[in-house]
């Protein structure tokens, strides 16, 4: 069958307008830390008993943030829902377009999985409304990264390759887009916390007043990147298991240490160590956390070095 | 040992007597097993287990590709002998990796073992009785009621019964009390989940044990038995021989590939014929995503390519006719191929052997002379061919490619170019001594792989129950819920005191908070509905 055209090129619309929109969030995220001013005595009373209660955090911040801020801070939030809806609306036109799932290749796996890491914050920021100040950290990311992704990664919509035309395409790749995008959010939240962690280690009046002391709380970001994983962690384990059962009936055996194989299984190794890591003693908090990121660059290097770099079966990146 | 009995007078106090060396032995050994099955150590082998994979990602791999890291070593003629001894073209399969991963597996043996037996004991007996002092419990908390003290108990103990706690109701050192627990499932998911883990890697290990795995490349009309003579390559486990490969053959009836519009592959198949030799056998379709399953034993179609075909006349009027050769394709997207023609026994003798060095494009243009392909389909199949005369060096003693020819022999001139043309089908070229050969026509090959792997139902089933284990382990929560009665201190009613334990959240304020509310509303509501109770208790 043949593509419709007009399709792609809404798709390929629906992409330019979402990088727009999430731009314009990103703005807005920042003017509501700008104009976020953290009254201090408030802050000092939580600060001598070390992390900050959890169920008040949201709430008391919510309180003590200026309405300003606040608006500010509402009006970023609908930016990213309006760019989560535009952004979904570049894979459902490339799909219609093409007819096929729209994750055959690296451009339309990328944009996929981005979409999956802000609709997951978007999720997690509405239940908890301390997580919208960190909207900033999650979608300068999310900019950089859709934007790499329209210049490095585009490939015009085609149809799938042979070996890609597998009711697991469905399954396997959906579970890695999801496992993906959630693991990006968890890694943010530990990256984030390590900077948090810090500054709260700090005697009160040595706190900066920046950016980080706008930052949830420690624990906050501690438990969302760890929540975060927990629901990653079984969803990546299926993907992979996925994975084996279609390459047992693609490639001629379940498991072969292709790179990209290698890559997966490294990943689920550093993130098994990390969920061990943060009821360990002795490697609770700080250590875990970096456990955490480490399994980060693992999924990122994973995407890029290994697709786009080595050379194994799993190469349906389109870049030439 | 302070002792100041007179009766020796050098009564320096014995020494401590110094364990036996056995036992000093027996202690070593058991400090090192602790070490090992603490879970820092199961973290920090974590670590170098995925460590450990790295460089079988980013070097080459002989179970991957001998022919990287063939390249690698003329690439690196310092390096590579080095990193061999290592075993990094290896790393999969050398003793490094596997002492990773036994040692992990050992500590997770010596982690589970002991926990398996606990959560075995804990799931026949009753919960824990409550501890003394329950408002020290992460979570606990006062609830007043107009109740006395059993009535009070009954309903906490109703509360819980309704949601699934195994409740226990006793009478202890504090006076009576309850204690509840529910989640066994949580524990028994991690088990799960990790003796699943070891399961999985003894179906791995049988599989490479009693499997084998042989790739032949058969042309359109060919076929093949399944034994190691016949296969182009093969790999087998120690503990299989030849004897135990299942008798089969296989025959290629035809191939057929198409492409989209835009020359993107849309599919590959391929008909066989298969049974048991000297069988009729059974005709059946294989393709990319679907092998061939039959009776613990696949047959995959992995690739395909072109095999053109060659007439040859001699000046001696001494003919081959169609000879049929594969050649390899070197790009995946046009189908352009390469391969070499031997012909050894044209009857001058050893060194005036034959052979043609080749170029196969499916739909082939000239420009300036020079041969490309221009679409994967044999639309206009042209062959660019090279021809040689002399000696081969197939009795060198060294092997050689099928695929291409020995170019030593070329460099020192014992193989001399005799022509060269570009051919279309039907063409012919004659050499200076008149020998013709003819590009007569083509077939296409497919790339089969038969292979057996008796682990790996076992090890679908290990990763099925590991990710049940993994989702019941992340899931579910374990709660102990202790309430103990106490007189309430202005002599109306009962102060319960309640406390919670959760294993596997660290949200369980909320929950403990949601829990109290409604047994403090089930407690009102018990109250009201026995409007004498009270009063009379009062």
């Amino acid at each position: 069958m043949t593509p419709d055209q007009s399709l792609l090129d809404l798709s390929d619309t629906f992409f330019s307008i979402s990088v727009a929109l999430y731009s314009v969030a990103l703005v807005a995220f920042c003017a509501q830390l700008a104009f976020g001013r953290r009254p201090a005595a408030r802050q000092l009373v939580p600060a001598g008993g070390g992390a900050a209660p959890d169920a008040p955090a949201g709430t008391a911040e919510d309180l003590s943030t200026p309405r300003r801020a606040q608006r500010w801070g509402t009006l970023a939030m609908a930016l990213t829902a309006v760019g989560a809806l535009t952004h979904a609306g570049v894979l459902v036109c490339r799909g219609f377009a093409l007819d096929r799932l729209p994750w055959g290749n690296m451009y339309e796996f990328g944009t996929a999985v981005v979409l999956v890491a802000v609709v997951a914050y978007l999720v997690l920021a509405l239940r908890s409304p301390a997580l919208r100040h960190i909207g900033v950290f999650v979608l300068a990311p999310v900019v950089l990264g859709m934007v790499g992704i329209g210049l490095f990664l585009y490939v015009e919509g085609g149809p799938l390759v042979a070996a890609l035309r597998s009711a697991w395409l469905a399954i396997h790749v959906t579970a890695a887009i999801i496992g993906f995008g959630i693991f990006l959010v968890s890694g943010i939240a530990s990256a984030l916390y390590l900077v948090r962690s810090k500054d709260e280690q700090k005697p009160a009046e040595e706190r900066g007043t920046g950016l980080v002391s706008r930052l949830p709380a420690s624990s906050v970001l501690d438990r969302l990147s760890h929540r975060t994983a927990v629901f990653g962690f079984p969803i990546w384990t299926f993907a992979v298991i996925a994975g084996a059962i279609w390459a047992e009936s693609a490639w001629g055996r379940f498991w072969g240490w292709d790179p990209k194989e290698t890559w997966s299984f490294i990943a689920w190794v550093v993130y098994a160590a990390y969920l061990h890591a943060r009821t360990t003693a002795g490697w609770r908090g700080r250590p875990a956390a970096w456990v955490n990121v480490v399994g980060l660059v693992v999924m990122v290097f994973n995407l890029t070095f290994v697709n786009l770099v080595s050379s194994g079966l799993h190469s349906y990146a389109g870049v030439e | 040992m302070t002792t100041t009995a007179p009766a020796r007078e050098a009564a320096a106090p014995p020494p401590p007597a110094r364990p036996s060396v056995g036992r000093r032995i027996a202690a070593q050994l058991l400090l090192w097993w602790r070490r090992l099955t603490a879970m820092r150590t199961a973290i920090v082998l974590l670590f170098l287990l995925a460590l450990a994979a790295v460089p079988g990602s980013l070097l080459p791999q002989r179970s991957l590709s001998q022919a990287n890291v063939r390249g690698y070593f003329a690439d690196h003629p310092d390096l590579a002998p080095v990193l061999d001894r290592l075993y990094l073209f290896d790393v999969f399969s050398s003793p490094w990796f596997a002492a990773v991963y036994l040692l992990l597996f050992i500590s997770l043996i010596g982690c589970v073992l002991p926990r398996a037996v606990e959560h075995f004991r804990a799931l026949r007996s009753a919960p824990p009785p409550a501890p003394r002092n329950l408002l020290r419990l992460p979570d606990s908390g006062e609830v007043a009621t107009a109740l006395p003290a059993t009535a009070a108990l009954d309903v906490v103990e109703e509360e819980l019964r309704v949601r699934r706690y195994r409740v226990v109701r006793r009478d202890g050192a504090h006076g009576p009390e309850v204690s509840a627990e529910k989640g066994y499932l949580k524990e028994t998911g991690n088990l799960l989940f990790h003796l699943s883990l070891i399961a999985l890697l003894l179906g791995l290990a049988g599989g490479k044990l009693w499997g084998y795995e042989g790739s032949i490349l058969v042309t359109e009309g060919d076929g093949f038995c399944n034994s190691f003579q016949q296969y182009d390559t093969y790999s087998s486990g120690p503990l299989i021989d030849s004897g135990d490969l299942s008798p089969v053959c296989v025959d290629l009836e035809g191939f057929q590939a198409e492409y989209e519009p835009d020359l993107t592959a849309s599919s590959f198949t391929a008909d066989i014929r298969y049974g048991a030799p000297g069988e009729e056998g059974r005709t059946t379709m294989i393709g990319v995503n679907s092998p061939l399953r039959s009776e613990g034993d696949r047959l995959y179609l992995t690739g395909h390519g072109f095999s053109p075909t060659f007439s040859v006349t001699l000046p001696d009027g001494q003919e081959f006719t169609d000879v049929t050769v594969p050649f390899l394709p070197s790009d995946p997207t046009t189908m352009a191929s390469e391969g070499a023609l031997k012909l050894p026994d044209v009857g001058g003798g050893s060194d005036r052997q034959l052979a043609l060095e080749g170029f196969f494009a499916p739909t082939g243009l000239v420009q300036g002379g020079i041969l490309t392909s221009i679409d994967p389909r044999p639309l206009d199949p042209k062959v660019a061919v090279v021809a040689y005369q002399g000696y081969l060096g197939l009795d060198s003693g060294l092997p050689q490619s099928v695929y291409s020819l020995d170019a030593s022999q070329i460099e020192r001139g014992r193989l001399s170019e005799a022509g060269a043309a570009n051919l279309s089908l039907g063409d012919s070229m004659t050499l200076e001594d008149g020998t013709v050969i003819t590009f007569a026509g083509f077939k296409e090959f497919a790339a089969l792989q038969y292979s057996h792997d008796p682990g790996q139902v076992w090890v679908l089933v290990s990763a099925i129950s590991l990710l049940t284990g993994l989702l019941g382990l992340l899931l579910l929560r374990r709660e102990r819920v202790f309430a103990r009665p106490a007189p309430a201190p202005d002599g109306g009613g009962t102060v319960l005191t309640l406390a919670s334990l959760t294993r596997g959240s660290s949200e369980s304020a909320p929950r403990f908070a949601a829990l109290t509310d409604d047994l403090r509303a089930a407690l009102a509501a018990r109250t009201a509905s026995q409007p004498e109770v009270s009063p009379r208790d009062s």
